[in-house]
Formats: C-alpha cells, sequence, structure tokens
C-alpha cells in the first residue's frame, strides 16, 4: 500500500499502523500529537516508501535465510525490532549475528558468493522487494562497523559531510547538520577546533563516534551497530553506551555485541543466537535471569561460547 | 632453582650456529655491496661525462649547429621528449587506472578479469621494439595522418606504459582497505560515488607512484619511437610532424665519430635522469599535499 505524497500526516499513520503499534514504545501522546513535522521535511520521499513518518520505525524479518556460496549462515530467522527500542543480538561467534544484521541494510549481498532470501521490512517498506534500489534502503537504515573506519583522506568536517556528500544529497545547511551530528555524539566540544584536522588523527573511541557521526547525518531511520565497542577501552565503551541511550529517542537500533554486560546495560530486548537461528528473544531482563531455553542459560552463565 | 642457574642450565648457542649467522650476514651483506657497484658507477660515469657538456647553450640551442664548429645543444630532445611521453601519459594513465579499477571494483574473480589479468602480464612481457613495429605497421604504413609522427611514437609508448600503470593501480587499489568500502556503501552511496571520493583518493600517492614508474620508463625507451617518431633535429611543437627526443639524441649521437658530439650523448643522458629525478620529486610533493588536504 503506498499512500500519494500528498496524504495528509493521519491518513498515513492509519493507512499503515495497522497492528504494528502495539509493538512501539514510544510515548503514545507524543505520536498521537501528529509526529514531528521537521522530519518530514528532511526525508519527504519517506511516505512513497511505504515507512511510516514519525518518531520510530520499526524491523521486520520474515523467513531470512542467508548464504555464503554452499554455507547456509542463516537458517531461517524471524525477528521484530520494535520502534525507538535497542534490541541486542548476542551469541558465540559464528553464530551469524553479523551476518543477520548485514542482510537488514543489504550489505551482505556485498561480498562475493553471498546471498539472501527472506523479508525484511521497515514498516511497510519491502527492503528485499524488486526493483527497489539499494542505495536508499541503506540511506533509512545506517550502519556502524566493529573498527572504526573514518575516511583517511578526510577532514574530521568531511567525514561527517561524506554521507551527505556521497549519496549526492543537496544541502544547504550542510555546516549546520555537521555540527548537530558531532554534537548529538558528544565530540563537539573535542574537536570544534579542528574541524579541519584528519579524522584518522582522533583516538580509536572518538573515531568510532565520529563514524556514529557520519552515520546520523544522513538521517537514518534505523541504526544497525555491528560490535561497535570491541575495538576500544572501557572508557570510550562507557560513552558510546550513553550515546545509544540517548540515540534510542530518535532511532530504532539493532546492535550485536559480544559483551553480555553491555546487552545488559543498553538493550530493550535481547535476542539469543545459535548456529544461524534464533534461540530466544525476550526482554534483556528475562533473557539474563530467567530464560526460557536452557541453552541461553547455559550461553549467559558463561558455561558454553 | 633460580634464574640464575636456569639460564646456565640452557644449551649455549653452539659455535657452528654462531659461525652460520656470521655468513650468512656477510653474505647478504656482499649481495647489497655487489648490488649497488653498477648503480654507483653508471651514477658516476654519467656525471663525469655528462655535466662537462651542461652549460653554455646546451639547454637552449638544438642540436642541428655546424659540423666543424658547436654541435649545438638538446632543446629540441628535451622538450620533444616531453611532449611525446606526455601524450603517451595522458593516454596510459585514465586507461590504465580505469582498467585497474575495472578490475579491482567490477570485475574481481571473474573469468573475464583474470583473462584481462593474464594478457596485462603477457603485455607487460612483450619488448619495446615489437609496441613499435606495431605501430609502425599499423599507423606509419597505413599512412594514418602522415608517415613518421610524433604522436605515433606516443601511442607506442602508451602500449608499453599501459601494463605498468595497470599492474602498479591494481595492487594499489587492493590496498584500500575493503572497510572503507562498506564504509561508504552503507551510507547509501552508490558504487561509482565510492570509487571516486574514497578508492581513488585514497589510494592516489601509490597510484601516483606506479604512474611515475611507467613514466621514466617511457622516457628511457628509444625502440618504440625509432619508427614512429624518427627523430628530427629541428624544434617543432607539432606532435604531427617528425619530433626529437631524449633517447633518440642519444642514439643518434653515441655512434658519432666526434668527440664533442658523443659528449653531447652524456650529456643528455644526465639530463634524461635529472629530468626523471625531478618529475619523481615533484610528483611526490603533490601527492602528499594532496593527502593533507
Amino acid at each position: 500500500m503506498i499512500p500519494p505524497e500528498t496524504t495528509s500526516q493521519e491518513q498515513v499513520d492509519m493507512s499503515t499502523s495497522g497492528g504494528r503499534s502495539e509493538q512501539t514504545s514510544g510515548d503514545p501522546s507524543e505520536r498521537s500529537s501528529g509526529a514531528p513535522s521537521e522530519q518530514s521535511q528532511a526525508a519527504p520521499d519517506m511516505s512513497a516508501l511505504g515507512v511510516r513518518e514519525g518518531a520510530g520505525h520499526a524491523i521486520k524479518v520474515a523467513g531470512l535465510h542467508a548464504y555464503y556460496g554452499q554455507q547456509h549462515a542463516i537458517k531461517g530467522i524471524n525477528l521484530d525490532f520494535p520502534a525507538n527500542e535497542v534490541t541486542a543480538i548476542i551469541g558465540p561467534s559464528g553464530c551469524g549475528k553479523s551476518t543477520m544484521v548485514r542482510c537488514i541494510n543489504r550489505m551482505h549481498e556485498e561480498i562475493p558468493g553471498a546471498r539472501a532470501e527472506g523479508s525484511v521490512t521497515l514498516d511497510d517498506f519491502d527492503v528485499y522487494a524488486p526493483g527497489v534500489d539499494v542505495t536508499s534502503v541503506r540511506r533509512l537504515i545506517g550502519m556502524v562497523f566493529q573498527k572504526p573506519n573514518p575516511f583517511p583522506t578526510m577532514s574530521i568536517f568531511n567525514n561527517v559531510a561524506a554521507g551527505l556528500r556521497l549519496t549526492g544529497t543537496k544541502a544547504d545547511n550542510l555546516r549546520e547538520r555537521v555540527h548537530r551530528a558531532l554534537r548529538a555524539v558528544g565530540l563537539w566540544n573535542e574537536v570544534k577546533g579542528r574541524l579541519d584536522a584528519p579524522g584518522i588523527g582522533l583516538s580509536g573511541g572518538q573515531q568510532q563516534r565520529l563514524c556514529i557521526a557520519r552515520a546520523i547525518a544522513v538521517e537514518p531511520e534505523v541504526i544497525l551497530m555491528d560490535e561497535p565497542c570491541s575495538a576500544l577501552d572501557p572508557v570510550a565503551t562507557l560513552k558510546i553506551e550513553e550515546l545509544i541511550d540517548e540515540l534510542k529517542e530518535r532511532y530504532t537500533i539493532v546492535i550485536v555485541t559480544h559483551n553480555m554486560q553491555q546487552a545488559a546495560r543498553v538493550a530493550n530486548s535481547t535476542v539469543f543466537m545459535l548456529d544461524g537461528e534464533v534461540i530466544e528473544h525476550a526482554p534483556t531482563n528475562t533473557i539474563f535471569t530467567t530464560p526460557h531455553d536452557e541453552r541461553t542459560e547455559r550461553y549467559v552463565t558463561g558455561k558454553f561460547g | 632453582m633460580s634464574a640464575a642457574e636456569r639460564i646456565q642450565a640452557l644449551a649455549p648457542v653452539s659455535g657452528r650456529r654462531r659461525y652460520t649467522d656470521t655468513m650468512m650476514r656477510g653474505l647478504l651483506l656482499a649481495a647489497t655491496i655487489v648490488a649497488l657497484i653498477p648503480l654507483v658507477l653508471v651514477i658516476y660515469y654519467l656525471i663525469k661525462r655528462g655535466v662537462g657538456s651542461w652549460g653554455g647553450s646546451f639547454f637552449t640551442s638544438d642540436p642541428n649547429g655546424n659540423f666543424f664548429g658547436n654541435p649545438g645543444g638538446i632543446r629540441s630532445a628535451l622538450l620533444g621528449s616531453l611532449e611525446i611521453v606526455g601524450l603517451a601519459t595522458l593516454i596510459a594513465i585514465p586507461i590504465g587506472v580505469g582498467v585497474a579499477l575495472y578490475l579491482t571494483e567490477y570485475g574481481k574473480q571473474s573469468l573475464f578479469a583474470n583473462v584481462v589479468r593474464y594478457f596485462v602480464d603477457v603485455m607487460t612481457g612483450v619488448p619495446s621494439i615489437v609496441f613499435g613495429l606495431f605501430i609502425f605497421i599499423v599507423l606509419v604504413l597505413a599512412h594514418v595522418g602522415g608517415n613518421f609522427t610524433a604522436w605515433k611514437g606516443s601511442v607506442a609508448l602508451s602500449l608499453l606504459m599501459l601494463p605498468i600503470v595497470v599492474r602498479s593501480a591494481e595492487v594499489v587499489l587492493l590496498l584500500v582497505p575493503s572497510e572503507l568500502r562498506e564504509a561508504a556503501l552503507a551510507l547509501g552511496a552508490p558504487r561509482w560515488r565510492v570509487v571516486f571520493r574514497v578508492v581513488l583518493p585514497t589510494a592516489l600517492p601509490g597510484l601516483v607512484t606506479g604512474s611515475l614508474l611507467a613514466i621514466a620508463r617511457g622516457m628511457g625507451e628509444t625502440a618504440p619511437l625509432l619508427f614512429t617518431t624518427a627523430g628530427a633535429f629541428g624544434l617543432t611543437f607539432s606532435l604531427s610532424q617528425q619530433m626529437n627526443a631524449l633517447p633518440l639524441q642519444i642514439y643518434n649521437d653515441i655512434l658519432s665519430p666526434r668527440n664533442v658530439v658523443v659528449d653531447r650523448a652524456w650529456g643528455a643522458a644526465l639530463a634524461l635522469v635529472t629530468l626523471v629525478l625531478i618529475l619523481n620529486v615533484v610528483a611526490r610533493v603533490a601527492s602528499q599535499r594532496s593527502r593533507m588536504a
């Protein structure tokens, strides 16, 4: 169902939210007051794509299979990532956490020989529908990687602006948007005097926050984080975790982590994966205290993995 | 057992091992020195024989002087070399980098890409005179835009430079971390923008170095120019005429019975080496500057 762009906000909400609003945890009073208008200005094409405008956007993964050549890495996954929540994915190495996340923004298919089957929907927008432009998928679903990867030829400013420039976005307020993104990740006070310095001159933790700023500068709806803290020291990790807590006000966040304490600290719900399958998806508290599955319990108590 | 006792208990390094170590180090050092001897001698003779002819009107006159008096300088050869190699560079580098980009970013390990790689390797091994002959047959004998012209020499040189550019550029482009490509793709960038805004700038210093290797190689080649550009003594800026070039000048002069003319060959050789050196330094500085920007 694709509502015409001229449809008013209320109609868009009604036509696309059916049954899904229970999953969102956004403040109902805020949502009923008619969705922030500055967002619809930033990405006017979203309603045309079937993505509900407003504070939060949920992701639904259904019947997802992923392969590397002959190797069957993801074996039929069904998952819901509620809007404006942090969902952590834990599991032993090689269980398919990263692969699953990379299927959400179609980065999986960049690997030679890799393919995915099944469906991933952002609200009502089917990411894998025929004819969908992968670049628009990735603009709506941003990604932060394990190793901080600022562009080495670019300054701090240009790194954050890179997303806008690389996508050909004509932004009159480029400077303002870059500054806003740097403030959002708490990097502004540390770098405001040297925006023209190379991005790779920053410390590891600062680089990772720079990469998060780069991801949010293009104003995505969802942020995927693939072990964003595994290359960082505990202090930098703490800063990123605080940042994640703030970012969920605006974004839906999926975070892959090896660190179970981290999952416990930042996530509303936690998914436990094993051998390419989801074993359990429950509120974080439940996963770590009273898991239903015996394998989950053994993993979170450190008996294997 | 104390640490001192334990160290004493460990078997000492045997005399044979010590001896082998010293011998091998000595051999490696000797090999390095042997390799340096011809290099140093070349530079020594170039400077000793060449510097004498520099000066006066060496760089400001053409080699068409009086048979009994001043034989003239190398102006037309120097400018001719710059023009011919400049055009060859303009042909070889965009195409070569383009091929390398295709191989690393799009072709990857496909059958076609591997066939291209194989042919590029074969081209690297083709003797330079074969490229000269090829252009002689295809462009000179066929009277395409005149007989012997400078631009045909450029085409022959670009054929010679192309595989060097492709191979060196491919190596450098593969060194660009795949994380950077992923980072850019994950922002929603189309692949061509990733290539132009991220991959190429990151690889630029290496691309410059590889291209310089090709330019230096092209500068010194005589064979591809012999049957294509054919040489001249006078100064010309028209690429559709016969043109002088430093290697051609050296080739002609060194066969002369007159000592002044042989000396001019040495002077021209020194000028050629200096030219390549200057290009190297300029390009390195330029690529370092651009990296900072």
